[in-house]
């Protein structure tokens, strides 16, 4: 593991003499050595935002963003691609445009992010020290919370949770159902990745069904009492889906206790339910790095100064997006890198020994309940007492009872939205 | 709503010094951070590339005239009632000349 055989690489402009200055010639090196002023990990809605935006305040800074694959599936929009809608490709997108505003990409893991000594270890071999490190995991699965499933049974029950080929196999799963099956869905606990997620899954596959396989039923198990935009979600299923939907709540046996993935059985306190085709989204927690590093908390997420995003637990390190605690903000890919936004901002001054600017959020989650029928909520948010707030006033959900025309207008924004990010984010 | 908009002001002028010394081509924290927000819908630097409207290339007039009158109610909209209800006029009117210059 002598780090002087390897290939070193230059993240720097300025920063990396003491390296030595050999730099990347085109092949990916072997094991990435080096030094930037900010590594960012994760290269999902908040890591790639954080590091374009860094660029974007200063070109001057030096960013190492550092991604498993070389091509990221968005979890927005991917509930077309399980609804029969879109392709992958549609909901996939790269690091060129990254890498052309100079934002060096290395396609590794970090296995572990040292706060002390200002690194992040690399799987295949390797660290990269930085000043400032921003972190943006995503979740991982509470498989404790359920009995008969793990990450093992996934590819016979999909959560379909992390865009990819998870979104694939539900989707080869739904194809391969004969009409006048059972699609089973159960949806997680508060808090979860992309709260309004689960409802506009019920209503594309619906969609689907409607289509393709009329005879087909959609029975929910919600271990909650209410859902983000139930109102809006209900009307529209009772309009466009009326007798497809069996959605049962915490007060109506919808609190599944274990499964049988063989079996294709979810075991609820009263009762059992077999599907044909069953999603089972577990319960979440922040992503594994930000639990093996020490970033998390009891909770499970990572608490953060939500001025800055700096970690509470490891000062240096910057945690955004869904792994960190920014209630009342929603765990959203529009949250974070709304996120990523504020944090890069106060990255680039605190850099240059300037205070952070006071943040200001908005989030937006539109939901698609067909093709030509969008529905929204949003939010701006604030910053006062050392917190995170809803500003008085503002946001909220779309209007219930709306025409086709409004309906339909919100669809197209909902396309126009996910073009929109996606070319902020990876354009 | 006082105690808020006195902190969020006192942020901004802390900001707005900070401004002077930031290199030429480097946008900070502030007026800039709050176009930002905008990105995410209408693409970066406000030019959109689907549906949604682009809102590069207008002047500052026309910007902030649209906004305060969707903040109002006098023009009707889906959403952008629901966000600019979120800042103030002053924060409409900063934002309205970053995006103009873009």
């Amino acid at each position: 593991m002598a780090k002087i055989s390897r290939r070193h690489f230059t993240a720097g402009l300025g920063v990396s003499a003491a390296l030595g200055s050999l730099t990347l010639n085109g092949k990916a090196p072997f094991a990435a050595t080096g030094k930037a002023q900010v590594v960012v990990v994760g290269g999902g809605f908040g890591g790639a935002t954080a590091a374009k935006y860094l660029k974007r305040f200063n070109p001057k800074i030096s960013v190492v963003l550092v991604e498993p694959s070389s091509q990221y599936a968005t979890c927005p929009f991917s509930n077309t691609v399980i609804g029969g809608i879109n392709k992958m490709d549609y909901i996939t997108h790269n690091y060129d445009a990254l890498k052309k505003m100079g934002v060096t990409v290395v396609h590794d893991l970090v296995t572990h992010i040292d706060g002390a000594k200002k690194s992040v270890k690399l799987a295949k071999g390797g660290d990269i020290s930085f000043e400032r490190c921003i972190v943006s995991p995503g979740i991982d699965f509470r498989w404790d919370k359920i009995s008969g499933l793990d990450a093992s049974t996934a590819n016979i029950i999909p959560h379909a949770w992390k865009a990819g080929p998870q979104t694939i196999l539900l989707r080869n799963q739904l194809a391969a159902m004969p009409d006048g099956g059972t699609f089973l869905m159960s949806p997680p606990l508060n808090p979860f990745r992309c709260p309004p997620g689960p409802g506009e899954r019920v209503s594309l596959v619906a969609n689907y069904f409607k289509k393709h396989k009329p005879k087909s039923k959609i029975l929910v198990l919600d271990p909650k009492p209410k859902f983000s935009k139930q109102g809006l979600f209900k009307e529209g299923w009772a309009k466009l889906y009326p007798g497809m939907i069996e959605y049962h709540h915490t007060s109506d046996d919808g609190i599944v206790v274990r499964a049988d993935a063989k079996a294709k059985k979810l075991f609820t306190e009263f009762g059992e339910y077999k599907g044909d085709v069953i999603n089972f989204i577990p319960a979440q927690k922040a992503g594994k790095i930000a639990q093996t590093s020490g970033l998390t908390n009891k909770s499970g997420w990572c608490p953060v100064n939500q001025l800055t995003f700096e970690s509470k637990l490891m000062p240096g390190v910057h945690v955004i997006g869904d792994a960190s605690v920014a209630s009342p903000m929603p765990k959203s890919g529009f949250s974070a890198s709304a996120q990523a936004k504020v944090c890069a901002a106060a990255v680039s001054n605190l850099l240059q020994g300037q205070s952070p600017g006071t943040p200001k959020f908005v989030n937006t989650c539109y939901s698609l309940v067909a093709e030509n029928y969008g529905i929204s909520v949003a939010m701006v948010y604030g910053f006062a007492n050392g917190k995170i707030i809803k500003m008085k006033g503002s946001g909220g959900l779309s209007p219930s009872g709306a025409n086709a025309e409004y309906r339909s207008k919100e669809a197209d924004y909902s396309r126009g939205w996910y073009a929109s990010i996606s070319q902020d984010i990876w354009g | 709503m006082i105690t808020q908009n006195k902190i969020l002001l006192a942020g901004m002028v802390i900001v707005g010094i900070a401004y002077v010394y930031q290199p030429a081509n480097a946008e900070t924290a502030s007026a800039a951070v709050l176009a930002n927000t905008c990105y995410s819908c209408h693409g970066t630097n406000g030019k959109s590339v689907g549906d949604m409207p682009t809102i590069a290339g207008k002047t500052k007039n026309f910007i902030v005239d649209k906004l305060k009158a969707f903040k109002s109610g006098a023009k009707s909209s889906t959403v952008m009632m629901r966000i600019t209800k979120g800042f103030s006029d002053s924060e409409l009117d900063a934002i309205s000349g970053i995006i103009a210059n873009k």
